[in-house]
């Protein structure tokens, strides 16, 4: 039965259906000198696989800075590696796993975040921290989503968030930050990007090479099943085989508990100094990290399928070569040593078997019981595959007018009940219900859970001596519909606000990773909304000095032929320098002073001395009509997302940096989605720490007066403009802080004062336009996701 | 003196708990292999939290039966003190070390967050350091804290004053209002009746220095070296 698969002659019609074009499929034969065989097939389909290859975006991420003299590993590897200090180093990378989570959402969200796990101890990197992107269809119905459709987007972001949450909890890795974000485009295609963290001593980071000829190659981890075969559709129809009729699942199954022993051991078999090479079988298996070792290594491989421990019987080499199981991982030892690394994997109780060894000449020889069952020049199969420079169109501009657009309510309207249904919104609300299915403590390196600061921070402790001296902060940032708007401004601010979330908990951005999720790269409309994006990212990258270290590009985001908004979602990673200087969002004392930080020194939007002209009127109703208020309060996305300034960005962040550093703010705080209300309030929220109905810190509230200007005042309140931040500070500190913001060119307005009790009020032109009490506010915001979904 | 705290494949929580005793408290600590019988002439053991064996059948059901258990229980009824944490608890009520068995949170998901318990008794090792009625502020992680035995077992359990630490608002007032998993009478903690092994949810080792939230779990910890020097003074 398994010789009956491999003898399936090879025609252009099997290769095409294998996803490969008729260019692609001469290519294979001119690598070969000859026709592949099935299984020979199967592992080209999937090395050139868009997921695998890059074949579409390669010529557009050659534009990323990934550069910077902190850099160690950029792209290319497992994860990038950056220099944090003191002989330590941290690997970091995001993925996405948006297609299983959609067809299967634990099983989909596990595996995700188990495969970016993988990749960091690859690297000999303990992971120290997981913060999940997010994006699902909306969970409330609305006009443009049924609520039949709500509640199936209600199902899959549960089942997703328990699915998270099962293997970080188990694992024993802290889930300390991210976001979630919902819209429609998202219904059918929910977007899971998993980011990960983890600490290696520098001299410690390990590559994925082959070296050494001779040297034995070693399988160890999870038995191989016929789970999550790419192309197991056609194997499955009836031409083959009677059996392969049984359909297999697609999505891969995780368990938590099996790679906690693969992290164990692998980490203490990196100690024995007889592993010369390690990579993970994430996507395409066994085929991806035995072609990618050798090809890396400039070296052949040969190994024996037979070896291969199976989960089932009958598999095909065909199957072996191409299934996706979780929890494996591959790795080269130095010859005579084998028995010391079988030793540690004995230990821990995994299957650790000799499967073959690293050979001279560059080819790939896979056998099965001796008998060669595929033979490919490793080299060209990784790095000469098709790279395809593809059509680009900008899509037919947007017709828009006024009536398209936020029309702001008239002066002297009171905003209190549009400022309640923003907060409760399920993009504003508290994300306490998510976040607490997480354990965010375990590890004892969490300075800034959830929620706790704008950047999820966690101290750095000597892997060796426990030592503390840094800490590191991360945020995950993306703006779909920005990006859609505007996928080059978009994607600016997406770098932008991760690294102004990073600076405000007092941490120096140093470098990025991304995710980028997009629609099919064959339509051209697609491949300019990524090309634009890329243009974004490099210029905000370089300009705030965060070089890509990796990532990954998720394309096909799509369902019936409508496309995901254009959605890059970026990691920012910064260092704190002693980790006293955290600085977190919660107001701490009354009488504080709340400054108004902007980077934007003239700050000539807000302050307008002259009437509006009908052009900057104009302009602002499309700048308002992007924003979360809009969408919440109006129903309305059009328009443009705000201007950026990455100047203003970089003296804000720099601002911040000192101010921290310097210990003379109480507290700091973005203004991003919903605007200055919204950052004034979770300060105040934040405050007032509490179980069940009870506080623990006293409450906190505000007064705060906006100074006047022309400006709408939904406009002055909600604007999610750049480049601004609130912080309060101490009065005895003021003319320090003041000085400091003087030194960097940002502007700090006084804008009122942290008050004991219970009152929010927002002025503005002579009106309380938000006034009520923390109290309300807070009952709003905390409960409402738990409402939306119907639990407790 | 020295701490000794059990590694079982899936425990998760052993790192913290080594941290916690060695660089916190100052105290000499060493692991020890779930696959030992030699308890490496350790005075007190921790069974820290995590997923033991992946907690397949039962949390902790498997870690029981492990070899270094069959020790622990030799050591345990000899007097030797045993701390559970989490799944270390878990694995006590398993072993039947510790009276009574664990159920889902009643909310059936996974909860972590800060909780607040109160010191119920002092006069045990893990809470000798500590004041009757003290509030304690740590975190919890976990899916199975809900703590439930039959009438009579609680009876022996409040005869013989075991339930040591019950959750309750961060000012003591409300017990039902600070219990975050349905356990039963808000146990959060229990010892046998030698009072030499105790068993509870919430993290102690996690709760150690202000910077992560909290320090209030030290004072468990710092209980336990304070039992042990008294008794090398009282064998002295």
């Amino acid at each position: 039965m398994a010789t009956a698969i491999t003898e399936i002659k090879v025609t252009p019609e099997i290769a095409a259906e294998h996803g490969l074009s008729a260019e692609e499929y001469a290519r294979v034969k001119q690598i070969l000198g000859r026709e592949p065989n099935i299984t020979e097939l199967g592992i080209f389909s999937v090395m050139w696989s868009e997921h695998c290859s890059y074949k579409s975006s390669k010529v557009h991420l050659k534009r990323l800075p990934t550069r910077g003299k902190l850099v160690v590993q950029g792209p290319g590897e497992n994860a990038g590696v950056v220099d944090i200090g003191d002989g330590l180093v941290a690997a970091f990378k995001i993925e996405s796993h948006n297609h299983p989570s959609y067809v299967e959402p634990f099983q989909g969200a596990t595996t995700g975040v188990g495969g970016i796990l993988r990749d960091i101890f690859t690297m000999g990197a303990r992971p120290i921290a997981v913060l999940d992107s997010l994006r699902f269809g909306e969970i409330t119905a609305s006009k443009n989503t049924s609520e039949e459709e709500a509640a199936k987007n209600r199902r899959i972001f549960d089942s997703v968030i328990r699915g998270i949450g099962n293997y970080g909890n188990c694992f024993g890795v802290p889930t300390i930050g991210g976001e979630v974000g919902f819209e429609p485009c998202y219904s059918q295609n929910p977007l899971v990007n998993a980011l990960a963290l983890g600490i290696a001593r520098k001299e410690e980071i390990f590559l994925a090479k082959a070296k050494g000829i001779g040297n034995p190659v070693i399988y160890v981890g999870a038995k191989t099943g016929r789970d999550g075969i790419h192309g197991a559709s056609l194997l499955a129809s009836a031409e083959f085989t009677e059996e392969s009729k049984q359909k297999r699942p697609n999505v891969q199954v995780g368990d938590p508990f099996m790679e906690k022993l693969l992290l164990e051991a692998c980490l203490e078999a990196m100690q024995t100094g007889a592993v010369v090479a390690i990579q993970d079988m994430g996507a395409a298996g066994l085929t991806c990290s035995t072609m990618e070792m050798a090809s890396r290594g400039g070296t052949g491989i040969e190994i024996d399928l037979a070896k291969v421990p199976q989960r089932e019987t009958g598999m095909t080499p065909y199957e072996i070569m191409l299934s996706e199981s979780q929890e494996r991982m591959l790795l080269v030892a130095e010859k005579g040593r084998e028995h010391e690394v079988l030793g540690v994997f004995k230990k821990w109780g995994l299957d650790a078997t000799v499967v073959g060894q690293v050979t001279e000449g560059g080819i790939a020889r896979i056998k099965n019981n001796g008998r060669v069952a595929a033979e490919i020049p490793a080299h060209p199969l990784a790095e000469e595959g098709p790279v395809y420079n593809r059509p680009l169109s900008a899509p037919a501009p947007r017709v828009e007018s006024e009536k398209d657009w936020f029309a702001f309510a008239p002066d002297g309207t009171n905003l209190t009940q549009n400022f309640v249904k923003l907060l409760s919104s399920p993009a504003i609300a508290s994300k306490r219900w998510i976040t607490e299915q997480y354990d965010t403590s375990v590890r004892t390196n969490t300075l800034a859970g959830p929620g706790a600061s704008d950047a999820a921070v966690v101290r750095i402790k000597d892997p060796k001596t426990g030592e503390v001296k840094r800490a590191l902060a991360l945020s995950t940032d993306g703006n779909g519909r920005w990006c859609q708007l505007n996928p080059r401004l978009g994607a600016m601010h997406a770098v932008a606000e991760a690294a102004r979330n990073v600076a405000a908990s007092g941490a120096r951005p140093i470098a990025a990773t991304n995710c980028l999720n997009f629609g099919s790269p064959e339509k051209p409309e697609v491949m300019w909304q990524f090309s634009r994006a890329i243009d974004g990212l490099s210029e905000a990258c370089t300009a705030l000095g965060t070089p890509i270290t990796g990532g990954n590009v998720s394309f096909y985001n799509e369902t019936l032929g409508k496309s995901i908004y254009p959605t890059p979602v970026v990691g920012v990673l910064g260092v704190i320098e002693g980790v006293s200087r955290v600085l977190k969002i919660a107001f701490r004392e009354e009488g504080d002073v709340i400054l108004l930080l902007d980077g934007a020194m003239s700050a000539a939007r807000a302050q307008h001395a002259a009437p509006l002209q009908t052009n900057e009127s104009i302009a602002l109703a499309r700048e308002f009509s992007s924003s979360e208020y809009s969408k919440a309060i109006a129903g309305i996305t059009a328009g443009e997302p705000p201007a950026i300034d990455l100047a203003a960005e970089k003296r804000l962040i720099d601002c911040l940096v000192a101010l921290a550093a310097e210990g003379n703010v109480q507290s700091a705080h973005d203004i991003s989605d919903g605007g200055l209300a919204v950052t004034l309030s979770e300060s105040c929220f934040a405050s007032a720490s509490s179980v069940g109905a009870q506080h623990v810190a006293p409450l906190l509230g505000a007064i705060v007066t906006i100074a006047d200007s022309l400006l709408p005042a939904e406009a002055a309140v909600f604007s999610e403009r750049g480049a601004r931040a609130v912080v309060s500070v101490t009065p005895s500190k003021l003319a320090a802080v003041l000085n400091t913001a003087r030194q960097y060119s940002v502007a700090a307005h006084q804008i009122g004062q942290v008050i004991r009790g219970d009152a929010f009020r927002i002025q503005y032109k002579g009106n309380a336009v938000i006034d009520s009490s923390v109290e309300a506010l807070r009952d709003t915001w905390a409960h409402s996701l738990e409402h939306t979904l119907g639990v407790r | 003196m020295k701490f000794g705290v059990v590694v079982f494949p899936g425990s998760n929580c052993d790192h913290d708990a080594f941290y916690a005793i060695g660089n916190v408290l100052q105290k000499p600590v060493e692991f020890i292999w779930h696959q030992s019988q030699d308890l490496a002439n350790c005075d007190a053991i921790i069974l820290p939290g995590g997923f033991s064996y992946g907690d397949y059948l039962r949390t902790g059901a498997i870690a029981r039966f492990s070899p270094v258990m069959k020790s622990v229980e030799k050591f345990a009824k000899s007097g030797g003190l045993v701390l559970g944490v989490c799944n270390g608890f878990q694995t006590l009520l398993e072993s039947g070390l510790l009276p009574g068995a664990m159920m889902r949170n009643s909310g059936l998901r996974f909860i972590c967050r800060h909780v607040y318990v109160r010191v119920e008794q002092t006069d045990t090792p893990f809470t000798n350091a500590a004041q009757k009625g003290q509030i304690l502020k740590m975190p919890i992680a976990h899916s199975d804290g809900n703590y439930t035995c039959d009438d009579a077992t609680y009876a022996e359990l409040e005869k013989n004053r075991q339930v040591i630490f019950r959750y309750t608002t961060p000012d003591g007032s409300n017990d039902e209002a600070g219990n975050p998993n349905g356990s039963m009478h808000n146990i959060a903690g229990i010892c046998n009746r030698e009072r030499n092994v105790a068993g509870l949810m919430p993290h102690p080792e996690r709760a150690v220095e202000p910077a992560l939230g909290s320090a209030d779990g030290l004072v468990i910890l710092r209980s336990m070296a304070e039992a042990l020097v008294g008794a090398a003074k009282a064998t002295a």
